[in-house]
């Protein structure tokens, strides 16, 4: 598993839980160490078994904390840096829902050894979607969903997610949107680099 | 007039940043991109050239040298500042009634965006411009990582280096080495020799020759060493022309007297470094652990530091005993 991945675990649970909790979830994990490397690859079981530590160490549900994961990816100042690169998706909510199928190519531009899996965003009218994600990433999907909703706190859209399970292979999350331009939603200055 | 309506119009979505200039050079529609990077200037009616500095190429002047330039990729800047960079290609219109203009960031994109406060609806669908800015920031995001990566390897490094047992400039032990290897035969009673060897002229070397010269010395001085001992024993270089060898159960002092005489003799062979030959020589002290009763590792360093002060002051490139100096105090 990339450590990139990995280290926004690491950085999710610090940040949200505080560093005790990572500290101890590393150490029922076994790891034997607690820093991940973002720029490094680890072993595929180790990000299984951290993620089950998690899980026990929180008593919630696999899905629901990659569903946060996924939100604080978006909305914490920490990671300002990833909400900046997806609002280059789109101007509105929905051409970054059109932009998610490209996602994986547009990470892989930036980090050449980071596949993730496929996103197709399928139109069922001007305001019901259906997004299917592919298998190849345990919660992907679900960390998906904290990401759309997140993304669209910060494009001011109002909108209805469910995930729906399995659908094959693939996973599929719906998305409703209620309205476009429900709040303000916050600022994307295009050269704001880094600031 | 209404053919330029439609034109502007139409180049308005295509290439927000045109220019429709006359066949004189005066500006008739400005896009409303480029408007925007001179929110007060009306450039309508104003001569290009006035408002743009042509930087390559250079020769181009006036007005019917850059009509002449259809097709070619031009340089350009603001004349007021801020004085952005900017490409440009002109395209004359039919009928020789003048030329569009289309100008664009190429890399001064990134001051642009920032500079203007551009957003996304500056540029044109087609345009790249937002790829490339999502491309440098994802790019230095991931760069940054890297870099973090690579403070902390090297933070790992420096301090696998400060554990070190090998002193990396001539490969034989250092001295923490010989602190943990002296520790190490105290403890366990075991009797030894120190033999504490100091390079005399070396430092002439070094100022004269300069430090590659005095790292090759060092580095033949090592070797020699390593060759004239056992493999048991100990090699250290333990300070800037300083070594000490370890003898792991040698208490004779003939056989001492003689690997130290052998040492001087070849240390003091010239050794030739880039064509030019380093003199040295050296001076010898060497302590045994018998001679105290319960040895402790300072109290042998010491000793052989005292023989080898005596052999410094007898005139270097010898050999003392600090038995031979007991027997002359008492």
């Amino acid at each position: 598993m990339h450590g990139l991945i990995n280290r926004a675990i690491q950085s999710f649970v610090c940040a949200t839980y505080g560093r005790p909790c990572w500290q101890r979830v590393t150490d029922s994990a076994g790891l034997g160490f607690s820093e991940f490397e973002a720029m490094l690859t680890y072993d595929d079981a180790i990000t299984t078994s951290l993620l089950d530590a998690l899980s026990t160490e929180l008593a919630r549900p696999r899905p629901e904390i990659m569903e946060d994961v996924g939100t604080y990816l978006v909305s914490h100042p920490n990671t300002e840096a990833l909400r900046r690169l997806l609002r280059f998706g789109g101007v509105t909510y929905v051409e970054f829902l059109h932009s998610l199928d490209d996602l994986a190519d547009r990470v892989r531009l930036a980090v050449s050894d980071l596949s993730l899996p496929v996103l197709e965003l399928q139109e069922l009218s001007q305001t019901e979607f259906q997004l299917i994600c592919g298998p190849g990433l345990p919660g992907y999907a679900s960390a998906m969903v904290g990401v759309l909703r997140a993304m669209a706190d910060d494009y001011g859209a109002l909108v209805m997610l469910s995930h729906e399970g399995q659908q094959g292979e693939a996973e599929v999350i719906s998305i409703l949107l209620v309205e476009s331009a429900f709040a303000e939603g916050r600022q994307f200055d295009l050269g704001a680099r880094g600031a | 007039m209404t053919r330029m309506d439609d034109l502007a119009e139409l180049l308005k979505t295509l290439c927000p940043m045109f220019l429709l200039v006359d066949q004189n050079g005066h500006i008739l529609r400005v896009g409303p991109t480029l408007q925007k990077l001179r929110p007060d200037c009306v450039m309508e009616g104003q001569s290009f050239l006035d408002i743009f500095e042509m930087v390559r190429p250079r020769t181009v002047t006036t007005i019917p040298a850059l009509m002449a330039m259809a097709g070619a990729n031009l340089h350009l800047r603001f004349h007021d500042e801020p004085r952005t960079a900017l490409k440009g290609l002109v395209a004359p219109l039919p009928g020789g009634e003048g030329a569009v203009i289309n100008l664009s960031f190429g890399i001064s994109i990134l001051d642009a965006v920032r500079d203007y406060a551009l957003t996304s609806a500056d540029f044109s669908g087609t345009d790249l411009a937002i790829e490339l800015l999502y491309l440098v920031e994802a790019k230095s995001a991931a760069m940054d990582a890297s870099r973090s990566l690579n403070l902390r390897l090297q933070g790992a490094m420096l301090a696998a280096e400060e554990q070190a047992y090998t002193d990396t400039l001539t490969g034989v032990k250092n001295r923490r080495a010989m602190d943990s290897l002296l520790g190490q035969m105290i403890a366990s009673n075991a009797p030894f020799a120190v033999m504490h060897i100091d390079l005399d002229y070396f430092k002439s070397v070094n100022d004269r020759l300069g430090h590659a010269a005095g790292d090759f010395v060092l580095q033949q001085a090592a070797r020699i060493m390593i060759e004239e001992t056992r493999d048991d024993d100990t090699v250290a270089r333990i300070g800037g022309d300083e070594f000490v060898v370890i003898f792991q159960g040698l208490s004779n002092t003939d056989r001492l007297s003689a690997i130290a005489d052998r040492l001087i003799e070849r240390l003091n062979q010239p050794m030739r470094f880039q064509d030019k030959d380093c003199r040295i020589s050296a001076s010898i002290g060497t302590a045994l652990s018998t001679h105290f009763d319960s040895p402790r590792a300072e109290d042998v360093l010491q000793a052989s530091d005292l023989a080898l002060y005596q052999a410094k002051r007898e005139g270097r490139s010898c050999h003392r005993l600090y038995s031979t100096l007991l027997k002359a105090q008492s």
